[in-house]
C-alpha cells in the first residue's frame, strides 16, 4: 500500500498542533530520572552488601540474589500503588532499575486478575515486559555466538 | 564501602538519565526505551566491557535493565565455554534465572493478593 500524501488541512494542523504541545521539561525530568533511579541502585547496593556478608556472595555473583530482592520491594511497593506515583514523578528513573521490570510484570498480572487466572494472570503477565526479555535473549544470542565462533577459530 | 554507595548512586543515576533521555528527546515508548537499552548491555558484555562498570559501580550497574542483557551474555558464554555452541542456548538464563522466576513467582502472588486500583 502506498503512503498517503498529507492534505494541506492535516499539515496546518500539525502546525498548530506543534505550537500547542507541551514543551517537556527536558532538564527538570532528567534530574528526576537521575535521583530516584540512583537512590534505587544505592538501596540495591545496601542489599548486595547484606548478602555479601551474611550469606557469602561475592562481588560478581551478588546481582542475581540482588535483583530477586529488588523484585520483590516492586510487588509490595506497586500492590500498594506506591509505584505508580513513583513513576510519575520519577520517569525513568524508576522505569530502568530492574524493579520497574518487576512492576510491568506485576502490574499487569494484577490488572489482569478480573479475566481469570489462566487466560487473565497467566498469559498477560508478559504483556509490557515480554519485548524486554525478547530481544534482550536474541541480541545475548547474537553475541554469545559470535563470541564463541570467533574463540573457536582462534583458539 | 562508601564510595561503593557514591558510584552506585551516580552510575545508576546516568544510566537513568539516558533513558529519560531516550523517553524525551528520541520520543520512544517505554518498551522500546528498555528493549534499547537491553540491547545496549548485551554489546557491552560483548566487548568485555559491563564487567568493569560492574565492579566499578557495583549495584549501579547491575540494577539497571542493561545488566539483564549483560548476564544473559555471561550465562550463554559461561556454558558455551565448556560445551561449545549448543551452550549458548542451553546457558542462556543461568544467570538471570532468580530475576525472571522472582517476577512471575512474585507477579502471581501479586494477583492472588492484591486488587486491581483505579
Amino acid at each position: 500500500m502506498q503512503k498517503q500524501q498529507k492534505t494541506i488541512e492535516q499539515k496546518n494542523y500539525e502546525k498548530l498542533q506543534g505550537k500547542h504541545e507541551l514543551k517537556r521539561p527536558i532538564a527538570k525530568n532528567c534530574l528526576k530520572a537521575f535521583l530516584v533511579g540512583g537512590l534505587f541502585c544505592t538501596v540495591g547496593q545496601a542489599i548486595s552488601y547484606f548478602y555479601i556478608y551474611f550469606f557469602n556472595f561475592t562481588e560478581q555473583t551478588v546481582g542475581n540474589p540482588t535483583s530477586a530482592t529488588m523484585v520483590f520491594i516492586a510487588l509490595l511497593l506497586t500492590g500498594f500503588g506506591i509505584y505508580d506515583r513513583i513513576g510519575q514523578f520519577a520517569g525513568a528513573g524508576s522505569a530502568v532499575p530492574v524493579t520497574g521490570f518487576g512492576n510491568a510484570i506485576i502490574s499487569a498480572a494484577i490488572e489482569h486478575r478480573t479475566e481469570g487466572f489462566v487466560l487473565g494472570v497467566g498469559s498477560n503477565m508478559f504483556k509490557l515486559a515480554g519485548s524486554v526479555i525478547v530481544f534482550g535473549v536474541f541480541s545475548a544470542f547474537v553475541v554469545a555466538l559470535i563470541k564463541t565462533l570467533f574463540g573457536m577459530l582462534g583458539g | 564501602m562508601l564510595p561503593m554507595f557514591f558510584w552506585a548512586f551516580v552510575i545508576g543515576g546516568l544510566i537513568c538519565v539516558i533513558g529519560q533521555l531516550l523517553f524525551d528527546v528520541a520520543k520512544l515508548t517505554p518498551g522500546h526505551t528498555l528493549s534499547v537499552l537491553v540491547v545496549t548491555g548485551a554489546i557491552l558484555s560483548g566487548f568485555g566491557l559491563y564487567d568493569y562498570l560492574i565492579d566499578f559501580a557495583g549495584a549501579g550497574a547491575s540494577i539497571p535493565i542493561t545488566s539483564f542483557g549483560n548476564s544473559l551474555v555471561h550465562g550463554a558464554m559461561q556454558e558455551a565455554e565448556q560445551h561449545g555452541v549448543i551452550g549458548v542456548l542451553t546457558g542462556m538464563f543461568e544467570i538471570t534465572s532468580s530475576g525472571i522466576s522472582a517476577a512471575i513467582i512474585f507477579g502471581f502472588i501479586g494477583a492472588l493478593v492484591f486488587k486491581p486500583k483505579g
